[in-house]
């Protein structure tokens, strides 16, 4: 389960052709597979093979009742179309492989340095990189230009998020010389490929004379991989250590599984009804067939039936049947709403309705095949923050050791007080703010005009470094593992000697640093409530930082505690081992570090709490009130705390205020407790059921886990009664599991979100709504449908989704109606010809009748509006009939075949009498019966579209 | 530390969209076309159908009127034209060459008949439109004879000893041969039989150098024989025939007169009775007609037209009633 890599290896070492090269094929055919690749899949699908089979019958010129071109043509076409569309993508996929793997690239082999081509790059080659380099392959960073070793990555292509992120190289290879490099050797021990791309256990060993004989564990900070840009940084080196499609970025591609709208089912389920239709058909004309013909055709003597039948003589009418009928499902049907279905995405793309005038970032349909359910939402489960709020972090008000500041005027920086404290250089404030100003991972940048940039990967931690600065305490540079901060006037040092990163289990994040001015070793800590409170030191009183927390989460705002603690030398040797042994341990790292911070961040003394506000976007609750009314549920999932989730509810109309609306808590840490209470809330809801009050259950993450486990059914009936939900402190996996429990209860779903942590309930909602925010783009790719802002759900749902439902419910009907127009009237004819299956039409009209006649025109259904936007946006109950299901089910279809069916009786009675005796010519009557059912359906399309 | 600008300032780079408010292709993707809505109010529909019953009342009656000026004399001739011995057994007398067929019958003229007036024939029961049928003729072969070898489709009557038949396929093999004569008193009714199929058959359909060749040669005898000696272009009757009918009663133009039939004339038709429908069961009728501007008799569309019409004032005139009564 492990894979060696041998720096700088040459052909004699053990694993040399062990592992791939670096070869980047994202093709799906090869040019000798293509065509058999691809027919196979294209006959994967039922209606394909279906066709096929209509196809082959019709070769056979004894039952054919058309010419075999009228099958074949389209046939042939469709499959051209897609097989075309496939080719081409891939051929593109193929160009830019190419061109990736064709760049030259400098690597090291027998200590010089070479340039060769990126796909000839092998497991342990040392890579060289320059400022501004796409990566080839995932490599363990050994050297880079800055003597620290730090350089810095753009990871945009890799996870969407624009910061800049440092990468620095491992402990064991600093102070190597540039010369030195080119020689270097030695052992990366790491595991077989995987797609996480946030996590590398691995461990380095560099052989004699590199120093230390030491095993150096290494992390994915001391990795640089594939698809990143090398930026700010003159030079990098590495080490290869997955190469080709084993890189990290290889391994998580994939296809994502199509998403079937409810339509496209419903489609598929009256397709396969109107199939047996067919069968019916067949076999009673069939059978009809045979028996006139013995009973009556053979007395014709001019049909001239031979006196000895063949053996397949009795299948060659109700062949010829299948043939005539055949047409009756539409070969057009899927090749029209391919077609629609992209206009319909590209007119979500070109609304400017919906684009953010802020970024300038229109609305994006990356899905093009759904647009229809968007129509059909019965749930939208969002995410809080950058979803509802702004995520534009503004720090407000703090309270420090006990004082509030800022309370009055609404920000602590314009605060009399806490300016005076500032100045006066009271040590509580100064400890207060030194912690907001180094305990992150933020990095100044000093821009051209000599202002300090913060690049930082947390929007809070933005918000506490820009306060800070505000307060006087300005990082001013961070130059490697040293810290320079300007305080008033005064500069002050600050060396970091290690940095507990956040993880979302532990939800803190601390520092070790060392004061330059008198030596001292301090702990800084940062984190919710819940997570640094208990870690206080038994003689402080929390209390009052808890009101704290909870005053501020009243008012919506967003709590971090500040903590700190000085360290004696030795305890921090002690632990500082331990922490190292836990980093490079292969198995369970995360767990093994998390345990040994613990054991640092105690005895904490608290020195205050922050509170950052989180503005609510425009327009959102306007938007949750307009889709309220249009009978969709809201759910809300969040990562945030139970008071600020109610907080920003309230504000957005998510859940009435107390008289009207009921807020029921299902809390408990056991499960005895949680099952309690989740029995209760049952009860509230069913005996309110029918009560106008608006009624929503607030669940935390742990009692979510809790009720998933053992309580799945009755958190599933609670799912179905609730229209309103908050769920807190849900983590990403709770999040599709939520989704998951709504879908197996046959809703149709729509999940919104922006951030990281939402991709995973996007993917799994029925229609994933990504929102192209400020954490990234993450949720924006994995998505099928971006918009700029969440207040353009209103106009996605409402305006394009009905509208799209609308049209396609038309359309696919329609297509249906036709074909069965004219196979009724075939199946009319052949009573009066003898029931032999003759066709009434020639093949070329029934080809243009198929194509030009029928299916073009309709296209202009795409451009229908039954209602004008403004109706529908005003009146979203509309949106009703939709997400019933009220334009396409089994009962308008049934209308439709009635009116199909009429519609043959009236055009064929019409053109029999019409043209009885001295007129009655086949062809003639064919081209009136034509005629005839060319201006009815025309007739039928200005009447639906309005 | 030197770090001179961000990379995040590329994807800021404002994409700027082109607003191009007034033209097609905008309203189009804004899905702002102009559209015209009519909304169903009451009077718009009571006004709609009165309009359209007032449109087809009159074409209904016009129509009908036009049908009615057709005089129309049909003479059904199939089981009188059988000797009394051959009652019982029609079909051995048809099928034995041997036996006379001629026949006649007299027709009586009920109403003055203006010139030209159509003789057709009529064949009930008779599916020139079952499959085998159908398809059994060479397009190729109608129009290039015996160099056309695209005589697959003429199955079963393709050749004959050996031999390609011209014209093949079941449907010139069956052609009908009944041939009738017009004796009104004592002076023979002239009956033109030139110009009786489509200009367009004869021209470019038939050849006009294709001979008919080893026809009705076989054992098994179909329906007429045609003249080796014309070319199939000047052979209306087969061109006739060709056209095959949609439905399983038709008629065929057997010829036109052209003079004036007076009311109480009486008409005497020599026929000859050769072609087979009794195995069938089929009739045989001799249809003298003549037209109007629409054609042959035919009420359906009169009436039709008067029945929508007339259905479509009712209709107005209930909805009136409703209207008035219910006002909304």
């Amino acid at each position: 389960m492990k894979r060696f890599v041998y720096i700088n290896d040459d052909e004699s070492s053990p694993t040399h052709g062990l592992y791939c090269d670096n070869r980047i094929s994202n093709r799906k055919y090869t040019l000798f597979n293509f065509l058999p690749k691809n027919l196979m899949e294209q006959f994967s699908r039922f209606m394909n093979q279906y066709f096929l089979l209509i196809a082959c019958l019709q070769l056979w010129s004894l039952i054919t009742p058309v010419n075999p071109a009228s099958t074949w043509g389209p046939l042939i076409f469709i499959f051209a179309v897609s097989a075309t569309k496939e080719a081409w993508d891939d051929y593109n996929r193929y160009l830019s492989d190419k061109t990736a793997n064709e760049k030259q690239v400098w690597i090291v082999r027998k200590g010089i340095k070479q340039h060769i081509q990126a796909q000839d790059i092998c497991v342990g080659n040392l890579v060289w990189l320059r400022e501004n380099d796409e990566v080839p392959c995932d490599l363990v960073l050994i050297g880079t230009s800055d003597p620290q070793g730090l350089c810095y990555v753009e990871t945009a292509a890799l996870d969407g998020e624009i910061d800049l992120k440092t990468r620095v190289i491992p402990s064991a290879c600093t102070g190597i010389d540039f010369e030195l490099l080119h020689k270097i050797k030695g052992v990366i021990e790491c595991p077989n490929p995987d797609k996480d791309i946030r996590r590398l256990d691995a461990n380095l060993r560099l052989f004699p004379p590199f120093i230390d004989n030491d095993v150096c564990p290494l992390t994915i900070k001391n990795t640089i991989l594939q698809s990143c840009y090398l930026r700010n940084t003159e030079w990098a080196c590495g080490v290869a250590v997955y190469t080709g499609n084993e890189t990290k970025l290889g391994m998580s591609r994939g296809i994502p599984e199509p998403k079937l709208t409810a339509m496209d089912a419903m489609i598929d389920k009256l397709t396969g009804a109107i199939f047996v239709f067919q069968i019916v058909v067949v076999i009673v004309l069939g059978i009809a067939g045979n028996v006139w013909k013995d009973t009556e055709a053979r007395k014709q003597w001019y049909v001239l039936y031979p006196d000895n039948d063949p053996w397949y003589e009795l299948l060659v009418i109700p062949l010829r049947f299948e043939l005539l009928c055949s047409i009756m499902i539409p070969i057009s049907i899927k090749v029209s709403l391919d077609l629609v279905k992209s206009l319909y995405a590209k007119f979500i793309d070109w609304d400017r309705e919906m684009i953010d005038l802020e970024t300038d970032t229109p609305s994006h349909a990356t899905n093009t095949a759904i647009s229809e359910d968007l129509g059909q939402v019965e749930y939208i489960l969002t995410d809080k923050t950058g979803t509802l709020t702004e995520n534009k972090m503004v720090f407000k008000i703090c309270c420090i050791s006990g004082n509030f500041y800022g309370n009055e005027v609404g920000d602590a920086s314009k605060d009399k007080r806490l300016l005076n404290a500032i100045s006066s250089g009271s040590p509580d404030v100064v400890r207060f703010l030194t912690v907001m100003a180094i305990c992150n991972t933020v990095i100044p940048v000093r821009s051209k005009t000599g202002d300090i940039v913060y690049k930082a990967q947390s929007q809070d931690e933005d918000a506490l470094v820009h306060a800070a600065a505000k307060l006087n305490m300005v990082l001013t540079n961070k130059n490697g593992n040293i810290l320079e901060l300007r305080f008033n006037t005064l500069a002050i040092q600050y060396e970091v000697l290690e940095t507990l990163e956040f993880t979302s289990d532990r939800k803190r994040m601390s520092v070790v640093v060392r004061d330059c001015q008198n030596g001292n070793i301090l702990l800084l800590s940062k984190g919710a409530d819940e997570a640094i409170l208990p870690c206080a030191s038994a003689g402080q009183q929390t209390r009052i930082f808890n009101e704290a927390v909870e005053q501020y989460s009243q008012l919506g705002l967003r709590t971090l505690c500040l903590a700190w603690r000085e360290l004696k030398e030795d305890e921090y040797e002690e632990w500082s081992f331990m922490f190292r042994e836990a980093n490079s341990t292969l198995v369970d790292r995360e767990w093994r570090i998390a345990e040994v911070c613990q054991r640092l961040e105690k005895d904490l003394e608290v020195l205050g709490v922050t509170a950052i506000e989180d503005r609510l976007q425009d327009g959102v609750p306007e938007t949750i009130y307009t889709l309220r009314k249009a009978g969709i549920n809201f759910w809300m999932l969040t990562g945030d705390k139970q008071n600020t989730a109610i907080q920003i509810a309230l504000s957005c109309n998510f859940i009435s205020p107390e008289p009207k609306g009921q807020l029921l808590l299902i809390d408990g840490k056991t499960e005895e407790e949680v099952g309690r209470s989740l029995e209760r809330v049952l009860l509230t809801m069913r005996t309110t059921a029918s009560e106008p009050k608006d009624v929503a259950f607030v669940i935390d993450g742990w009692a979510l886990e809790i009720a998933l486990k053992h309580y799945w059914k009755a958190f599933t009936e609670l799912a179905i009664l609730s229209r309103t939900a908050i769920c807190c402190r849900v983590t990403p996996s709770q999040k599709a599991q939520l989704v998951q429990i709504l879908k197996s209860c046959d809703y149709r779903t729509l999940a919104i979100g922006d951030g990281g942590n939402d991709v995973r309930m996007i993917q799994q909602a029925d229609i994933g709504v990504g929102i192209s925010g400020r954490e990234g783009l993450q949720a924006a790719r994995a998505a099928d449908y971006s918009i700029g802002r969440f207040r353009f759900l209103r106009r996605l749902i409402l305006v394009h989704g009905r509208y799209s439902y609308n049209r396609t419910a038309f359309l696919s009907q329609y297509s249906f109606y036709k074909s069965l127009l004219i196979c009724f009237i075939q199946i009319f004819f052949s009573f009066i010809s003898g029931v032999s299956g003759t066709s009434l039409f020639n093949s070329v009209s029934l080809m243009a009748y198929n194509v030009f006649y029928t299916s073009i025109p309709v296209l202009v259904s795409v451009l229908d509006k039954d209602l004008s936007e403004e109706t529908v946006m005003q009146h979203p109950q509309i949106l009703f009939y939709c997400q019933a299901g009220r334009l396409l089910n089994p009962s308008t279809f049934a209308g439709w075949f009635g009116r199909s069916l009429f519609h043959a009786v009236v055009v064929f009675v019409i053109s029999i009498h019409a043209y009885a005796f001295e007129k009655s010519e086949m062809e003639e009557v064919g081209m009136v019966a034509l005629s005839g059912c060319i201006w009815l359906q025309a007739f039928v399309v200005t009447l639906e579209t309005k | 530390m030197e770090i001179a600008s961000g990379p995040s300032t590329d994807l800021s780079a404002a994409r700027t969209i082109p607003i191009d408010s007034s033209s097609i292709l905008y309203e189009f993707k804004q899905q702002n076309l102009p559209a015209c809505k009519p909304v169903l109010k009451p009077s718009y529909v009571i006004t709609t159908f009165l309009l359209l019953g007032f449109i087809f009342l009159p074409i209904g009656l016009t129509t009908l009127c036009a049908s009615r000026t057709v005089v129309e004399i049909v003479d059904r001739y199939d089981s009188e034209c059988v000797p009394g011995a051959f009652r019982g057994n029609k079909v051995s007398f048809i099928k034995d060459s041997s036996l006379p067929k001629n026949c006649s019958r007299i027709l009586k003229v009920r109403k003055h008949m203006k010139a030209p007036i159509y003789i057709y024939y009529q064949l009930d029961n008779y599916y020139q439109n079952h499959r085998r049928y159908v398809k059994s003729r060479s397009d190729q072969q109608l129009l290039h004879g015996l160099k056309s070898s695209n005589t697959g489709s003429c199955e079963p009557e393709e050749s004959n000893n050996g031999l390609p038949v011209v014209p093949c396929g079941l449907i010139a093999w069956s052609l009908f041969n009944d041939t009738y004569t017009l004796i009104r008193g004592t002076k023979k009714l002239s009956i033109n039989r030139k110009n009786i199929a489509w200009k367009s058959d004869r021209d470019s359909k038939f050849g006009k150098q294709v001979y008919p060749h080893n026809f009705q040669n076989g054992t098994l005898i179909g329906g007429g024989k045609l003249d080796p000696n014309i070319p199939l272009s000047d052979q209306e009757d087969l061109i006739v025939w060709m056209r095959t009918a949609a439905f399983p009663s038709f008629r065929k133009l057997y010829g036109r007169i052209e003079e004036d039939l007076k009311a109480d004339d009486v008409i005497v038709v020599h026929l000859m009775n050769n072609y087979n429908t009794y195995s069938f069961g089929g009739k045989k009728k001799l249809v003298l007609s003549t037209s109007s501007w629409l054609g042959g008799r035919n009420d359906f569309l009169g009436v039709a037209y008067i029945s929508v019409g007339g259905s479509s004032i009712i209709l107005s005139i209930v909805f009136l009633l409703f209207h008035i009564k219910i006002p909304r």
